[in-house]
């Protein structure tokens, strides 16, 4: 094994994001969602994934990242996270690219706390940045106050287009 | 590698297996030491673990089950008798070989032990016909005796072993290799040791009458993968059938109906593969009751009726433990001693019976003794010496609410802290696991008699009863088993029918204050908090609208009426659409902390629904106090100066001074007019829904009234005003409290802040940050009858 790594990639607000396509289980169609009220907003809703209840997560939330406009239909990239199986919503796929190590940068500190938990990095591709998103750290459901808080202690720069 | 890690793997579920059976074995020999079948299966069963250790090189385990097979022998061969003694160095020795499977499971080795005292032991009970026999030329496989085919053999036709290899291996035996003919054969490379293990395995099955071909071993994770996909097949058949019922073509209807049968009774058969018999679970009490009982000096007989009632899998799981508790509490504190038992004229031997059959698509699990029983009394001043509940409250209580004291957190009656039970964690564990798995638990005692626990419990959690309702034209499902019944009130009363106490909406259900929960509200969240009650408001009948009657007041309005923990309230929902079964599946953790939720499921349809939780409900909308302090009764916590948060009702005396009763006792606020108050004797009475309701005066019946002159303001009918009335209850009886205004409702914890300073006030609280006398409706009521007689006489 060298180094390269797989990974599967998607865009949100046409930035290039990468998850480890081994954490990927499997990219479906978007359905409807079932809404799950009192939940903090992160949560997109419950989808019927054949016969599995599993929770949808608004990735674009989750980053801070503008909400979706309604024109965009999102596609629904399942991952197998730390807490089970969970369902993130982003707005196209991308291919699956092999990068090296070494292309690697982590994320620089000017980034809010809550977001370099859940961005790792950033690798250098030939046109653009991939941001590797930590999976376990992305598909999980903070409280709308635990993410304020930390924002406020944090006060770095959210994620700029 | 991986092989004999399978390997042990199999040896050590089918050993547990083994031994589970052997602990009933033996119990049932020890009555019938005579029973051959009986000594032939434990002598194989441990013979195939002291084999099987030999290959995969466990020397602890296979030394202790050597001696225990010599032993065996013995008995088998009628050289000894089984007697009492010997059946406790079995089980021991059935104990260490359960500890050593353990530990093998756990780290992979047999661990650190010393096991020659219960060599020694098991050696010494060979005694007493002649000297323990030498090194392990005890009883060999060859011998096995009873048609079972020996290993030789076995090895021949499966694993291509020789006649010839297997001839030099069993000289060897002979010439003194303490060693078995398999391990030989194992160590000269002519087998496997998985032949070698395949083999014993063959033999034991040849030989064991109860040793089944008809079942096989399943990873329960396969069977709740087959129980989604079925899942997924119902949702696939509707859609068909609904599309079939759509076209002409008969030969796609008659194939859609075919398919719709065969999915239903697949459907009904993966259901029942998660089923297991009780048994399963109770197989073990015979002998935890055997050695507790010899522990503790007493006779105990078990009885179990019902093995095969069958319940889901992960609910045998879950009563396990309550019920193994229970089980050890009656053998512990329950059944008395031989002596005790005679001299109370029943027989030496006590009886613990278990008992288990389907009733209303529950599961009943009765625990009974004939036992000492609980005496009431000491479990009341028990209670009231722990702080659990006042002396008043205790005197109030029936026996059987008595009893059921023991549920709460905190008690124990055991005089003496035994090894066994008695250590204040207990019956309160018992019911909080139970009532997790939407089981209720019931005790019933009579002294001197015995005691029973009857637990029910539902079939299975998979599946579960449960009413679609809609709200905000979202479904969520409501478990039946907290569903009391379903209320409508139609356009014409809609929410008119709604009255408001300060705020909160309650719905009179059959004279009764239900409370009533709003389910579109309780999910928006946070709003409501804020909107209730901080300035007071006065209560006014009928003219508060409810929060939605400006948008739905034409509408009919739903309520599904629910229990938790005992207390009722209405959880007003759109729309009622039907019962069906529904199964539950787990909500992914991020969603745990939402308590409003059990679990989600997916429709007919193929969407998704939540299901509620009852519970968590009414905590959320703070229908139920926080945590589980309450008591047993309404009655009880009326009258509580507990430390549990409480609902009460405000109001004024004449002089403007707060007061306050329990709002549990308020069965409904009313107006009623000066005129339709008449005079009965000496009191005041109104006509009141067929029945004649007496009225106390709340200034009267309090001390004021000896500030009034002599008869007057007593019998003086009031004339035009209307008259505020509380109307409460108390012990079935209902009466009247006329009050000068009624203020508000609060929840409140109701630290007594000082002492009363006159009768019918239990003591006085600080309230919304003004102090407020509690009334003790019941002395109040007393002191009410006793003093209107000789109060006035016209």
């Amino acid at each position: 094994m060298n180094n390269a790594r797989q990974f599967c990639t998607f865009y949100l607000n046409h930035l290039l994001f990468g998850v480890e396509s081994q954490k990927i289980q499997e990219v479906v169609t978007y359905r409807e969602l079932r809404p799950v009220p009192l939940a903090p907003p992160v949560v997109g809703g419950l989808m019927n994934l054949r016969g599995q209840v599993v929770l949808v997560l608004e990735l674009r939330r989750q980053l801070q990242l503008p909400e979706r406009p309604p024109e965009i239909t999102p596609i629904c990239l399942v991952v197998r996270a730390a807490g089970g199986t969970v369902c993130l919503l982003a707005d196209e796929v991308g291919n699956v690219v092999e990068v090296e190590e070494a292309t690697f940068e982590p994320s620089p500190e000017t980034l809010s706390p809550r977001l370099r938990s859940v961005i790792l990095g950033v690798h250098k591709l030939e046109h653009q940045l991939m941001h590797v998103l930590d999976t376990d750290h992305a598909c999980e459901v903070r409280g709308a106050g635990q993410l304020e808080a930390v924002e406020a202690q944090g006060g770095g720069r959210g994620l700029a287009v | 590698m991986n092989e004999s890690d399978d390997i042990v793997k199999e040896f050590l579920v089918e050993s547990y297996e083994n031994l589970d059976r052997l602990d009933r074995d033996l119990i049932t020999l020890e009555k019938h030491p005579k029973d051959r079948e009986i000594l032939g299966s434990v002598f194989r069963t441990i013979h195939t673990i002291k084999g099987t250790s030999g290959f995969l090189d466990f020397d602890k385990l296979g030394a202790v089950a050597h001696v225990g097979e010599s032993l065996l022998g013995r008995l088998r061969d009628g050289q000894l008798e089984l007697d009492r003694e010997i059946t406790s160095g079995l089980l021991a020795m059935v104990d260490a070989v359960r500890q050593m499977l353990g530990s093998i499971e756990a780290t992979g080795v047999e661990g650190e032990r010393d096991d020659t005292r219960l060599i020694a032991r098991l050696t010494g009970l060979q005694q007493p016909s002649e000297a323990p026999p030498k090194g392990h030329a005890a009883p060999v496989p060859e011998r096995t005796g009873d048609g079972v085919p020996n290993i030789g053999s076995v090895l021949t036709q499966r694993a291509g072993v020789t006649a010839a290899q297997i001839k030099s291996a069993a000289e060897e035996q002979t010439a003194g290799d303490p060693r078995h003919i398999g391990e030989i054969l194992v160590e000269q490379g002519a087998a496997q040791p998985s032949d070698a293990v395949a083999a014993l395995r063959v033999q034991r099955a040849a030989g064991g009458p109860s040793a089944s071909g008809s079942t096989i071993r399943l990873d329960v994770g396969l069977l709740d993968h087959l129980m989604n996909l079925v899942g997924e097949l119902v949702l696939a058949r509707n859609q068909i059938l609904q599309f079939a019922n759509r076209t002409e073509e008969s030969t796609l209807v008659a194939a859609s109906q075919q398919l719709n049968l065969i999915t239903t009774e697949l459907q009904g058969g993966v259901m029942k593969t998660r089923m297991q018999p009780i048994g399963n679970i109770w197989s073990k009490f015979p002998r935890t009751v055997r050695d507790l009982a010899l522990e503790c000096g007493k006779q105990v007989r078990v009885e179990m009726e019902g093995q095969e009632t069958e319940l889901d899998k992960t609910l045998i799981e879950a009563i396990k433990d309550p019920l193994t508790h229970l089980v050890r509490n009656s053998v512990d504190h329950g059944i008395e001693t031989p002596e005790v038992r005679q001299a109370a004229g029943k027989s030496p031997e006590g009886r613990l019976g278990l008992r288990a059959f389907h009733e209303g698509g529950q599961v009943n699990i009765e625990i009974s003794d004939d036992g000492a029983g609980l005496d009431q009394e000491r479990i009341r001043n028990k209670a009231v010496q722990k702080g659990l509940i006042s002396a008043d409250q205790a005197s109030r209580l029936s026996d059987r609410e008595t009893v059921n004291l023991v549920f709460l957190p905190g008690f124990s009656t055991a005089e003496k802290i035994t090894n066994v039970s008695g250590r204040g964690v207990g019956m309160d564990v018992v019911k909080t696991h139970i009532e997790k798995i939407g089981g209720t638990v019931d005790l019933q005692s009579k002294r001197g008699e015995g005691v029973l626990v009857r637990m029910k419990i539902p079939l299975t959690l998979a599946i579960i009863p449960a009413l679609i309702v809609t709200s905000e034209s979202e479904r969520y499902a409501i478990p039946q088993v907290s569903l009391l019944e379903l209320v409508r009130l139609e356009q014409r009363g809609g929410h008119q029918g709604i009255e408001m106490i300060h705020g909160s909406p309650v719905y009179r259900l059959r004279g009764r204050l239900l409370p009533l929960i709003y389910l579109s509200r309780e999910l928006a969240g946070g709003a409501k908090a804020a909107e209730s009650s901080t300035a007071p408001r006065c209560v006014s009948r009928k003219n508060d609208a409810p929060p939605d009657a400006a948008s739905e007041g034409s509408q009919a309005v739903n309520i599904v009426v629910l229990e938790a923990e005992g207390r009722q309230f209405g959880l007003v929902v759109d729309e009622i659409n039907d019962t069906e079964e529904i199964v539950v599946k787990p909500l992914s953790k991020h969603l745990k902390s939402i308590s409003v939720y059990a679990g989600a499921t997916i429709m007919g349809d193929g969407r998704v629904a939540l299901i509620l939780d009852v519970l968590g409900l009414a905590q959320c909308s703070s229908i139920l106090a926080e945590g589980r302090e309450h008591l047993p009764t309404e009655a009880a916590e009326a009258a509580s100066g507990g430390r549990a948060k409480q609902k009460l009702v405000l109001f004024t005396g004449r002089a403007g001074s707060r007061m306050a009763v329990p709002l549990e006792m308020l069965a409904r606020l009313e107006n009623i007019p000066g005129p339709e108050v008449e005079r009965s004797g000496n009191q005041w009475v109104t006509q009141y829904r067929g029945q004649i309701l007496p009225l106390i005066r709340v200034t009267h019946a309090l001390e004021e009234r000896r500030q009034l002159p002599r008869g007057e303001g007593l019998m003086t009918l009031p004339t035009t005003e209307t008259l505020q009335v509380l109307v409460l209850e108390n012990e079935q009886q209902s009466f009247g409290l006329v009050v000068n205004q009624i203020l508000d409702i609060v929840e409140s914890t109701l630290e007594p802040q000082s002492p009363s300073t006159r009768a019918g006030v239990l003591h006085c609280s600080v309230i919304s940050k003004k102090v407020t006398e509690l009334l003790d409706v019941a002395a109040l009521l007393r002191t009410g009858e006793a003093y209107e007689p000789t109060g006035s006489i016209q």
